[in-house]
């Protein structure tokens, strides 16, 4: 049982980072409907944003790790992300916006493959090791179940930028003009919401939660390299569609569902199959409920 | 009169195949012989790719899964099966080998033809990006079910392969598969096809049953993306890293770059791709920065693909435009 608690926890803390991800992929299909494979390596990108900030500001050794650094840190790769997107979204995504989808799908294709070679040509190909911002602590939950205060942090850190997001997208005007948005674009620009502008917020915002992911990611596997935003970036897609795409509560099931059956697969039956359990279940979820455990059934109009 | 032409045309197209490899063995450096063997190659994914995505409108970007299945069922099959039936010795008689690879050809593609109907079966009550999240899905666990059979090698890479696939081979696979998708498209069935891309529904409200063609699309489409790993497994180092996700993709990239539903763009697409990081290697560092900005700007300048749905053609252009549906996309 201990072991089950153990995997447990792992994939929870797992689960938050690809929930993260999960966010930026369901939050960008909503609006613009297209599979943003340049995601997973914002993700990779706000790793390294995290890496340069931190060493830049002399953070690295465990002497010099405080909360407020790691704070700065964060928050540091989270705006240059978000960036990132804005520019993403200008440069490659607006203007084949009334093309076709498979156009659009292939250009973000391009866009993933350009800054992973980028990210191998500036930073190098070979693995970085992540500088401690917080100093690593084990902490026992219970009997012969440990977890890291890394771990901790990235459940916490996940779980409030979770409820910061759920209260921005329902609470406030802005929030409010992205569901419109979502829900119906063209009636939306009817109503004199600035499509565009929600549009360059939406991915603002999605960017640095991958940006955050990237950082959370450092911190419990403190290796990063240009290729790490392909699998994951994958695999929280996945999970975004398991829980309906364009769903944000949904993206949060999806994701830990996703971290916890993977560790789940990694202690009991063999490491070498965790990369396929994630489709296996997205296979069998998608073939009782083809539109996603939240998402909505649309029927289809003549 | 007709019969006789094609069958002319068709020992032509052999004769060619074959002096285009005799002259190109002797002639090519071996690494532009190998970059014009790998094109050929993709071609034939490229193509029947294209029967899916292009032709009959689905969308799979798992196509690298069952060409994987294909190239792990022949290669165990030349391994394991041949000496066999033909006896050991079997390597010493150019004819016998010559069969047993084209058996093991076969072979690799049925075993993906197998596999296409058992993904397409379920997959097909899916639409647009749930199909191809799905189809990405079963491709990867496919290739990770294969790295899990010890007796193809598992994480080591198949070893023990006799290289037996040339140009000759790879050029009549690129063509027979180009002339099986050409003339399905021009047949009763491909009408079917393309009704179905055109609008699922009408062509279900007219009696086309579009579930059986759609898996029919993705059953041929698998068998030759099996022979198509079939050729490269009697080629070069088989590993299942050479079938991840980003395979089927660059497969993708062919089609749309080359324009959905053209074959000679798919054709065109397949050889831009593989000769274009070759041309690039002037610029080693910068080459792949290079290639996905031009993805980019290429899929901004020109978002229908480089033919959009014609057809590259050496006679006048025939009915073939008139006779094919016109609806704007």
């Amino acid at each position: 049982m201990q072991e089950f608690f153990q995997q447990l926890a792992n994939g929870v803390a797992w689960g938050s980072i690809y929930a993260l991800i999960a966010l930026g992929y369901t939050m960008v299909y909503g609006t613009l409907r297209l599979i943003n494979f340049a995601h997973g390596d914002v993700y990779m990108v706000g790793a390294f944003a995290a890496y340069f900030l931190a060493r830049a500001l002399g953070v690295g050794t465990v002497a010099s790790a405080s909360p407020l650094m790691a704070a700065l840190v964060l928050l540091g790769s989270m705006a240059i992300c978000a960036g990132l997107g804005v520019l993403i979204e200008f440069f490659a995504y607006r203007p084949v916006r009334k093309s076709s989808r498979i156009t659009a799908l292939i250009t973000a294709i391009g866009v993933s493959l350009l800054l992973e070679n980028a990210g191998i040509l500036i930073f190098g190909p070979d693995p970085k090791f992540f500088p401690q911002v917080i100093a690593p602590r084990t902490i026992r939950l219970a009997e012969g179940v440990l977890v890291t205060n890394h771990q901790i942090m990235v459940v916490v850190v996940s779980v409030i930028l979770m409820i910061a997001l759920t209260l921005f997208i329902q609470r406030t005007r802005t929030g409010k003009a992205m569901r419109a948005v979502a829900f119906h674009r063209d009636a939306a620009s009817l109503m004199g919401i600035p499509v565009d502008r929600i549009i360059t917020i939406t991915f603002a915002i999605g960017s640095a939660l991958a940006a955050a992911a990237g950082f959370l990611v450092g911190l419990t596997n403190p290796k990063i390299e240009p290729l790490m935003g392909i699998m994951p970036g994958i695999k929280a897609f996945v999970a975004a569609v398991l829980g309906g795409i364009g769903s944000i509560p949904g993206a949060m099931i999806g994701g830990l569902l996703m971290g916890i059956s993977e560790y789940m697969v990694v202690g009991y039956i063999s490491s070498t199959y965790r990369d396929a359990i994630a489709f296996v279940i997205l296979i069998v979820v998608l073939l009782i409920r083809p539109a996603g455990l939240l998402g909505r059934n649309v029927t289809e109009k003549v | 009169m007709i019969a006789a032409r094609r069958v002319l045309g068709t020992l032509a197209a052999i004769a060619i195949v074959w002096a285009l490899d005799w002259a190109a063995s002797r002639t090519l450096n071996p690494y532009i012989y190998r970059v014009v063997v790998l094109c050929s190659i993709n071609v034939i994914l490229a193509l029947s790719l294209n029967l899916v995505n292009g032709i009959t409108g689905q969308f799979s970007i798992g196509h690298a899964g069952f060409m994987a299945v294909g190239a792990y069922a022949s290669a165990a099959y030349t391994v394991y099966a041949v000496p066999l039936m033909f006896g050991s010795g079997y390597a010493q008689n150019g004819w016998l080998t010559a069969a047993a690879f084209l058996l093991a050809i076969l072979v690799g593609g049925l075993v993906s033809a197998v596999a296409g109907f058992l993904v397409g079966l379920p997959s097909m009550r899916l639409r647009g990006d749930y199909l191809a999240i799905v189809t990405l899905g079963f491709g990867e666990i496919i290739r990770v079910a294969i790295l899990n059979i010890d007796a193809v090698g598992g994480a080591r890479g198949f070893a023990g392969i006799p290289p037996r696939t040339n140009l000759a081979w790879v050029l009549a696979g690129a063509w027979l598969t180009f002339a099986v998708i050409r003339n399905l498209m021009r047949s009763y069935h491909g009408r079917a096809l393309l009704a179905i891309r055109e609008d699922e529904i009408a062509a279900e409200a007219l009696g086309v049953p579009t579930t059986r063609y759609k898996v029919m699309a993705f059953v041929i489409g698998a068998f030759f993306a099996g022979v198509a790993g079939a050729l490269f497994s009697h080629y070069t180092y088989l590993h299942t890293n050479s079938f991840t996700f980003m395979k089927s993709i660059e497969v993708v990239i062919m089609v749309v770059l080359g324009g959905m539903g053209s074959l000679t763009g798919s054709i065109l697409g397949a050889v831009l791709l593989t000769a274009l990081p070759e041309l690039l290697r002037f610029a080693s560092a910068e080459r792949l920065i290079i290639y996905s900005l031009l993805l980019i700007v290429l899929m901004i300048a020109r978002p229908q693909g480089i033919l959009g749905r014609r057809e590259l053609s050496f006679r006048r252009r025939r009915a073939e435009s008139a006779s094919r549906p016109t609806l704007a996309a």
